[in-house]
């Protein structure tokens, strides 16, 4: 710490260049914690998954119904100590397609299942009793301005009622909202009563969408898993089943190609920061030389100079790399106000934080370390007659 | 025109001497190329996006829905309104007098990518007989048609390239059974070359489908009138509540969120990268300047004026940028153009494969990026390398 003033006095002999260089770096880290957040987005449904949660679906297309009926069943299987369902509505509100995510679930089993949901008990209450109920995500709720008690009206693309309408109305009788901002991000989405929904829909009764089952031990996730997709083989309606992470991460992997854009983006920017910075770095400490070899006469060791040298260049990418961090942070909460909820909210975890420390050490130790160990080698009497 | 002349002289002096000064000019040309590079790159993935669902369909044929639906995998048209719609006036008719109409089943089978397991929503299309004169950009490349009535598919060109298991002769087991690969098909790069097809009643049967997704059709009069004429009879018709799209304008639609997501990340990345770079640019052109006062300096004391050295610095920067342009461009266009990639498409929930194409217009939009970076990268460095007093300059050299 003794050093400080001196590296701080180092970094700004020439103030200019080190305001440029360490404004780039922030740039670059900015677009890291950016970057970053987005891809923890996508991943977030993986992240909120309960180990102890597995989901059925149809075997062979995830937009095959099931049989209500499976519920029972499933809750047979040993090992399962839950079992809900839901089905996909198909919203339209508003005119807009899939403006937000409707199920037609059963309450009670389905509140039971996603325990991370928190709702006012006397509105659990009314949903489980209201045939034509509907609970709503706090951040839809917001985004739309909606009441608890209002009438909510929802087109569905999909189901159309027995007069052949695909205008439905919903009672609006709860609010839920869940702490960790990677469950939020599942609480984008309407719940509607099966009850009224299954009564009242054309076609298709009795059946449902997909299975979310919790098991006792995540040991047996495999082996429970086994024994549902084995209860209803060679049945007209086979299952898969798999945990819910699992079914999480192949959704994600869907996009495919997506994830690994943002990392080669990510790669090109830390390249072409480390080409500038490098760049810079090396040619400050050339023309310092001369003062390097005073320092080493005034009796520091090689190995304190290129301490300093190496300090010099930590000091720039840590400042770098934090305002560019904190910039990330602060700039994240205008953005989830320009998506207007859209988006699944953006933030950045402890995990980004770590990341961003082991790249801006990596970058001190690529840009610092050649120049660094130049100084070391450097011979007093060479350097002070300009030689180098 | 001595002014002219100075400006050109001290260029040319400016432009030798890059050799001297190779690692910052590098670093110049470098710092753009790679925002050149992701900009060309991630647009060039959107272009070829785009430009598969807009090569996708004919606006002289109509793909009809259930009204209040948006995409085919939402919408349902009943066997008895399929028909209706077939013998409807406004449709185009073969020599024989059969009716250019195909009523489809669109359904999404698990498939996993080449080396992978994880199942992806791949679209499977039953089609009537009717579909190939319609859609007449469908040629078989590999195998043969599937013969009506068996539980054999064809499938396109993409899906075969990214899909496992769909290589001709192959068997693949969905719902109930196994369908055979006979053939592989392409139509011209769009958006059906992602899809398996399968006859549309063999299909309904192993699927256990009662009724269709959609109903696609040729337009006797392709014209507004003829389309305006087809709507009407479908409006008169209390049976049907069907809405009628050309098939452009329904394909386009389909583009809508990937491809504005695709471009806010491509433009938002590209805009940090751009000012990392312009600050990349600033630094080296005010090191440049410095390592070359003496000699501005001299310049000046010999006459040159402030305006030339204003100017030559200028250009220093741009021609810096341009190569770094055109470097980034080069590296987009052979690291990408043609690249192939499939990922799901948030209108329709299914996959979609698609090329990046890096465009003539993207690679000049890369250019004009690089030449704005260089340009904001050499102003302040060039107005302070002229202003600096002579006397200080080389005082202080």
């Amino acid at each position: 710490m003794r050093y400080l003033p001196l590296l701080w006095a180092q970094l700004f002999r020439k103030k200019t260049r080190t305001v440029l260089t360490v404004l780039s770096v922030l740039v670059a880290f900015l677009l890291f914690g950016l970057l970053e957040a987005v891809q923890v987005a996508f991943d977030s449904g993986a992240d909120s998954a309960d180990a102890k949660r597995l989901l059925t679906t149809a075997r062979y297309s995830i937009i095959e119904p099931l049989p209500m009926a499976y519920a029972t069943r499933i809750e047979r299987v040993p090992g399962v100590v839950g079992v809900a369902y839901a089905d996909w509505f198909g919203a339209k509100y508003q005119n807009e397609s899939n403006a937000f995510a409707v199920f037609a679930v059963d309450p009670a089993r389905y509140l039971d299942m996603y325990r991370e949901f928190e709702i006012a008990p006397a509105q659990r209450e009314a949903f489980v009793k209201t045939r034509t109920g509907a609970v709503a995500g706090k951040r839809l709720v917001d985004r739309y301005g909606w009441k608890v008690g209002q009438k909510l009206p929802i087109a569905s693309e999909i189901h159309a009622k027995s007069d052949g309408s695909l205008n439905w109305e919903f009672d609006l009788v709860g609010v839920f909202d869940a702490e960790d901002p990677a469950v939020r991000a599942n609480t984008e989405v309407v719940l509607i009563n099966v009850a009224h929904f299954d009564e009242a829909r054309q076609l298709g009764k009795g059946k449902t969408g997909w299975y979310i089952i919790r098991i006792a031990d995540v040991d047996q996730a495999k082996a429970v898993s086994a024994d549902i997709d084995r209860t209803f083989m060679n049945s007209p309606d086979e299952t898969k089943t798999a945990p819910e992470k699992e079914f999480a991460l192949g959704f994600a992997r869907q996009i495919g190609d997506m994830g690994a854009l943002v990392t080669r983006i990510l790669i090109a920017v830390f390249f072409t920061i480390l080409i500038l910075t490098g760049n810079t770095i090396a040619q400050s400490i050339r023309e310092r030389v001369p003062e390097l070899a005073i320092l080493k006469t005034l009796g520091f060791s090689d190995a304190a100079v290129t301490a300093l040298v190496l300090g010099e260049t930590a000091l720039l990418f840590v400042i770098g790399a934090g305002l560019g961090m904190l910039a990330a942070v602060s700039m994240l909460p205008v953005l989830n106000g320009a998506t207007g909820g859209r988006f699944p909210p953006l933030f950045v975890e402890t995990g980004t934080w770590l990341w961003a420390a082991a790249v801006a050490l990596g970058l001190t130790v690529a840009v610092g370390l050649p120049p660094a160990l130049r100084v070391h080698r450097l011979r007093i009497v060479d350097a002070l007659a300009g030689h180098r | 025109m001595p002014w002219l002349n100075q400006v050109v002289q001290i260029t040319l002096i400016n432009l030798k001497n890059i050799p001297q000064r190779l690692g910052t000019s590098l670093v110049v040309v470098v710092g753009i190329a790679g925002v050149v590079g992701v900009l060309v790159s991630v647009l060039a993935m959107g272009e070829g996006f785009r430009h598969t669902l807009a090569s996708t369909g004919r606006p002289t044929r109509v793909i009809m829905l259930r009204a209040g639906s948006d995409a085919e995998m939402s919408s349902g048209v009943a066997r008895d309104q399929a028909t209706v719609l077939g013998n409807l006036p406004g449709i185009a008719r073969d020599g024989g007098g059969r009716p250019l109409v195909s009523a489809e089943l669109f359904v999404m089978v698990d498939l996993p990518r080449h080396g992978q397991t994880d199942p992806n929503n791949v679209p499977f299309r039953g089609v009537q007989p009717a579909a190939f004169a319609i859609r007449d950009e469908v040629r078989i490349v590999e195998g043969r048609r599937y013969a009506r009535g068996v539980r054999e598919v064809i499938v396109g060109r993409k899906a075969a390239q990214q899909f496992a298991g769909l290589a001709v002769g192959s068997r693949i087991a969905f719902r109930d059974s196994d369908w055979t690969v006979v053939g592989t098909f392409e139509s011209g790069g769009d958006v059906h070359e992602s899809e398996i097809w399968a006859d549309a009643e063999v299909a309904m049967s192993a699927f256990r489908r009662s009724g269709f997704q959609s109903v696609t059709a040729a337009l006797a009069d392709p014209s507004q009138a003829g389309l305006a004429g087809l709507k009407d009879s479908i409006g008169r018709d209390r049976r049907l509540s069907i809405n009628v799209l050309r098939e452009p304008e329904y394909y386009a639609k389909q583009a809508s969120i990937l491809s504005k997501l695709i471009g806010v990340l491509g433009y938002s990345v590209a805009t940090f990268m751009a000012i990392g770079a312009t600050f990349g640019a600033l630094n080296c052109m005010y090191s440049a300047i410095a390592s070359r006062q003496t000699e501005i300096a001299t310049l000046r004391a010999i006459g040159f004026g402030g305006a030339p050295v204003v100017v030559s610095v200028m250009i220093e920067a741009l021609v810096l940028a341009l190569v770094g342009g055109a470097v980034g461009g080069a590296l987009a266009y052979v690291y990408c153009d043609g690249a192939s990639l499939s990922t799901l498409n948030f209108n329709t929930f299914s996959q979609v494969a698609f090329d990046f194409r890096v465009t003539r217009g993207l690679l000049v939009q890369g250019l004009v990026w690089a030449l704005l970076i260089g340009a904001a990268g050499g102003l302040l460095p060039a107005i302070r390398a002229a202003r600096l007093p002579v006397t200080v300059a080389l005082r202080t050299a």
